[in-house]
């Protein structure tokens, strides 16, 4: 190789393994910051701040739904399978929401321990499937 | 080792005369393999069982997403060539790549937020997947800001290859967003190492879309990069002759 390009080549892989090296540093310093959301573990064991706006995201506990009949009023558990935490909101809920469902809900932590949310989004996964199969592998789980 | 191919490669003149006649028939498959993916995946794919119809802009936003972050890939290592071995095409592929993969972007970014809406109940959240995609279009618009700011094209060339190189950084962070940080993006549709998590009648036509659209993109680099050639080489004697032989 010429030298002028073998010198240029060197140069640039020292600017490379610099840049590389700060942009790692500062996503390390801000992963706390850069996660959307805080998982009931970290909310459980107090790593979340209180009083102050965060998100919480997790599964909604299977049969954890409780309703008020006369108003929007709905109170439901999440769990990252280690600890759980109870949500309570007050609106229309995004159409995916269901048991067994991930969400992400925006609020605040209150005295009782229970997260008061001001916003319930739902997540999905990247796993697809039409009805008649998830219909399928529902009978097929049914039988015993 | 003879480099003697590589070099050739990068001149405007074996470039030129080597991809003349690609665009139009890489355009005419690109176009039809797509409309077969699209048409297949709007029409006739399977409905996804929690989310209904409107899993299927899927169709259009994942193939816009995978190409927006190849053509910078591309252009990435465009720019390094370009850097170490000051190859006269780099800088006609990046000039002629950079609006494609904005648009690209540009396209991932509202199909994105308008599948959002109704699946997750928002049209956007600053989470890590949302913000680097969003960082990618901005890296696009600052690339092709960066070419037309220069007065001087060698400048112009030298400044945005090194931005196309440092922008690269960007890209791993794009992949891995939402396996390193808690996201409300899911995880990735398509990957190398193991098979998608739905069955063919929906991934199929995902991926017969992705193959068309790649054609079709091709396509157009290459016929930007030609008309660009033909602007720098306008008084060059080879461009003259093989213009009133072979026409164009």
């Amino acid at each position: 190789m010429h030298p002028i390009r073998k010198k240029r080549l060197l140069i640039i892989a020292i600017i490379a393994l610099i840049l590389t090296t700060a942009i790692g540093l500062i996503l390390f310093a801000l992963q706390q910051n850069i996660n959307l959301f805080y998982s009931p573990s970290d909310i459980s064991l107090g790593k979340a701040p209180k009083n102050a706006t965060i998100r919480a995201g997790g599964m909604v506990v299977e049969g954890s739904i409780k309703r008020n009949q006369e108003s929007l009023y709905v109170q439901f558990d999440v769990t990252d399978f280690q600890h759980k935490i109870t949500i309570e909101y007050k609106g229309i809920l995004p159409d995916l929401f269901r048991e067994g469902q991930g969400i992400v809900a925006q609020g605040k932590l209150n005295s009782q321990g229970v997260f008061a949310a001001e916003q319930v989004l739902a997540k999905h996964d990247e796993k697809y499937m039409p009805p008649e199969i998830s219909d399928a592998l529902k009978a097929a789980e049914s039988q015993p | 080792m003879s480099w003697a191919w590589f070099h050739k490669l990068g001149s405007t003149k074996w470039f030129f005369l080597w991809f003349k006649n690609w665009p139009l028939p890489l355009f005419l498959v690109g176009v039809l393999v797509f409309l077969m993916g699209i048409i297949w995946g709007l029409a006739f794919a399977p409905e996804d069982y929690q989310q209904g119809n409107s899993f299927r802009i899927i169709y259009i936003h994942v193939p816009a997403a995978i190409l927006a972050q190849s053509c910078y890939l591309a252009m990435g290592i465009a720019s390094f060539v370009f850097l170490v071995w000051r190859m006269k095409l780099s800088p006609i592929f990046i000039s002629a790549v950079a609006p494609i993969g904005a648009l690209m972007a540009l396209i991932a970014l509202i199909t994105g937020s308008i599948w959002g809406k109704p699946t997750w109940g928002t049209w956007w959240v600053w989470d890590a997947r949302l913000t680097s995609v969003l960082v990618l279009f901005l890296l696009y618009m600052g690339i092709i800001g960066l070419h037309n700011a220069f007065e001087d094209k060698r400048v112009a060339d030298k400044a945005v290859s090194v931005l196309g190189l440092v922008g690269l950084v960007n890209l791993p962070i794009i992949k891995y967003s939402v396996e390193w940080w808690n996201t409300l993006h899911q995880g990735a549709t398509f990957s190398l190492t193991k098979s998608p998590e739905m069955p063919m009648e929906m991934w199929l036509p995902l991926l017969i879309a992705l193959l068309g659209l790649s054609c079709l993109l091709a396509s157009l680099v290459l016929w930007r990069m030609q008309t660009t050639i033909m602007k720098r080489e306008m008084k060059s004697n080879w461009l003259k002759q093989e213009v009133l032989k072979n026409g164009l």
